[in-house]
């Protein structure tokens, strides 16, 4: 049946897009959708000694948007569990879920529709095909903000992240930003009362119509631990129980897609067995974290530093950025050393940031793009060293 | 630099009109082709930090613009007894004392503008752009010329000051000179003002917006690889 459709579009569509036919201008619109949908054509000719791989780069995106998977179906269960669990309605499970997918499925649309729009636009200005790389930037977007973000800005956002994180320095490939960090960091900073409080991360919370139980809370774990001292309380006013399972299940107000850091392990998972990312970053990164809690843990001069190092694996964005973001290949360090060093400095500063300073809580989000930009000058030291040693080593033996 | 080259060449030529090409092109080349802010990168952090609003912009330029054509000129008339070797010294107390007065004529007329250009009219002395004009122009060339060439550079500085600063305050807060353009109706249907354009980054890429624009339009400006 594929077969039947692919060869249908290789004998009468395509040679429309082809040089000199109707729609000469938008052959990059339509390989790129071609090339989506069906593993590209090209093979080896006969007398070449490289064998052409059937997975290309988009068959590595969608792993990796695969990998998000189960984060998003998460986000779009505790989106509405947080909503009912503050209105105090009753719902059953498919309520939940039902409630959040309709919430987060727009954001979801919004953030292709804006990118995609922009791809194609600068692939058909500049004649080269629609780069893959928004496949999974695409999907990044609604996983790193609140549920109840405006639409508007999520498309502003990401036409913003687009064009000045990723195509001025040449598209897909050559960006020196994560291009979702990118859209996240904009929208902190431009809209930042629908980026932080204690309304926005539950769903229906900017609605002043929904009604909501009284002494709720909506704030974030991070945004209460910068708070008070005393204990978390999630939406309903009562405390966590265990806060740790909590928040590692991931029951607790927050982005869409952050929330759990045991539906973010499975995706991790799946990235490492493929072996599309990076375990150095993931692994360093994740130490990097815990050595800075457990600084502070013995500095302990305020109760937020207070809080055990493995709290600060599993609440607030940590686990999302380490395993979806810093790991991204273009905009992370390339040499081995460099992936260790790299990786380790994000979750040192991304704790540090969250810890000193209240205003950004979300410290790993500065902390990756401030590596994203670190990271030529990591490779070039890495570099230099390397070849500063192997120069002795051929004077030694020269000698 | 290729303006001292040029400059010797305009002294030489014994009479010339007043708006002969040459003359006309050192007005318009620092507008476009050879802009003090897009082209030489030069006085940028006084471009990104009074933009944020057209009437604090529009001060700024007019003056930078006074200051400018009060030292070419007051430069160009006395380039043949200023000593090489203490050359900068004198640029320096010239384009001080213009400074000055111009600081006491916003502080007398317009103090609020003054207010919140706070260092920044102080920080002209220290402006690439004025110091670069004196060397690279006035000190080799007549009156004239340095008279069109400080009204063509403070032209060109100022229309880039004011294009970022238009857009820094519309989408910033949402005014233009202080006057609200985006209509109450729009807030209604949730439109919010973006924080981001206010702080200083926002006018980094603004300014790169411009230039990208302008080198994508004008083909001398690409260089080949």
């Amino acid at each position: 049946m594929s077969n039947a459709i692919h060869k249908f579009l290789e004998n009468n569509v395509k040679p429309n897009f082809d040089e000199g036919g109707k729609f000469e201008k938008f052959l990059p619109a339509y390989d790129a959708l071609e090339t989506f949908l069906f593993v590209p054509g090209h093979t080896t000719n006969g007398k070449g000694s490289h064998i052409r791989d059937g997975i290309d780069m988009k068959r590595t995106m969608i792993m990796v948007v695969l990998a998000m998977v189960p984060a998003l179906l998460f986000g779009m269960w505790n989106t509405g569990y947080q909503h009912f669990l503050a209105t105090g309605e009753a719902y059953t499970f498919m309520d939940a879920f039902l409630y959040g997918a309709l919430k987060v499925l727009p954001l979801v649309v919004v953030s292709y529709a804006a990118g995609l729009g922009v791809e194609f636009i600068f692939a058909i200005i500049n004649k080269h095909q629609v780069a893959e790389g928004f496949l999974v930037s695409g999907m990044l977007i609604p996983l790193c903000l609140p549920v109840e973000i405006p639409l508007w800005m999520v498309a502003a956002a990401t036409i913003f992240a687009v064009i000045i994180g990723k195509e001025v320095f040449g598209g897909t490939g050559m960006n020196i930003l994560n291009v979702a960090l990118t859209a996240r960091a904009f929208l902190f900073f431009a809209y930042p009362t629908w980026m932080s409080g204690d309304k926005v991360w539950i769903g229906g919370g900017m609605d002043e119509s929904v009604a909501y139980a009284d002494g709720s809370t909506g704030a974030t774990i991070l945004a209460q631990a910068t708070e008070k001292s005393s204990g978390f309380v999630d939406a309903s006013g009562a405390a966590y129980g265990d806060s740790f399972m909590a928040s590692f299940l991931g029951m607790i107000p927050g982005s869409v897609g952050e929330t759990s850091t045991l539906a973010i392990m499975i995706g991790a998972a799946i990235l490492l067995i493929t072996g599309i990312a990076s375990w150095k970053i993931m692994f360093s990164g994740v130490l990097g974290a815990y050595v800075m809690g457990l600084l502070f843990n013995l500095w302990g001069a305020n109760p937020f530093m207070e809080v055990p190092a493995h709290m600060h694996l599993v609440i607030g964005g940590f686990a999302f950025g380490i395993v979806f973001m810093a790991t991204d290949p273009v905009s992370a360090a390339q040499t081995s050393t460099g992936k260790y060093i790299y990786g380790f400095l994000i979750g040192f500063l991304g704790i540090m940031i969250r810890v000193f300073n209240p205003a950004y809580p979300e410290g790993i989000m500065l902390a990756i793009l401030f590596m994203n930009v670190m990271a030529p000058l990591i490779d070039h030291y890495v570099l230099e060293a390397n070849i500063k040693r192997r120069q002795k080593r051929t004077m030694a033996v020269a000698a | 630099m290729s303006e001292t080259a040029e400059a010797t060449a305009v002294a030489k030529e014994p009479k010339e009109p007043l708006f002969s090409a040459k003359n006309r092109r050192l007005l318009s080349d620092p507008l476009n082709d050879d802009n003090p802010i897009t082209i030489q990168v030069l006085g940028i952090c006084s471009a990104l930090a009074i933009t944020v609003q057209v009437k604090q912009a529009v001060v700024m330029s007019l003056s930078v613009l006074v200051v400018m054509i009060g030292a070419n000129l007051i430069v160009s008339a006395l380039r043949n007894l200023i000593p090489s070797r203490v050359r900068i010294i004198v640029q320096l107390v010239i384009v001080a004392a213009l400074v000055i007065l111009v600081d006491q004529v916003l502080k007398a007329y317009v103090y609020d503008v003054s207010k919140q250009l706070s260092v920044f009219v102080g920080l002209i002395i220290t402006n690439c752009i004025i110091m670069g004009r004196l060397e690279a122009f006035a000190l080799g060339n007549k009156l004239w010329p340095s008279f069109l060439d400080a009204i063509g550079n403070a032209a060109g500085y100022g229309w880039i000051l004011i294009a970022v600063a238009f857009v820094r305050e519309l989408f910033g807060s949402g005014k233009v000179w202080g006057f609200q353009v985006i209509p109450d109706s729009f807030y209604d249907f949730g439109y919010y003002n973006n924080g981001l354009m206010i702080l200083p980054p926002m006018a980094l890429i603004t300014v790169g917006i411009i230039i990208w624009i302008q080198r994508s339009r004008n083909t001398k400006l690409i260089e080949e690889n």
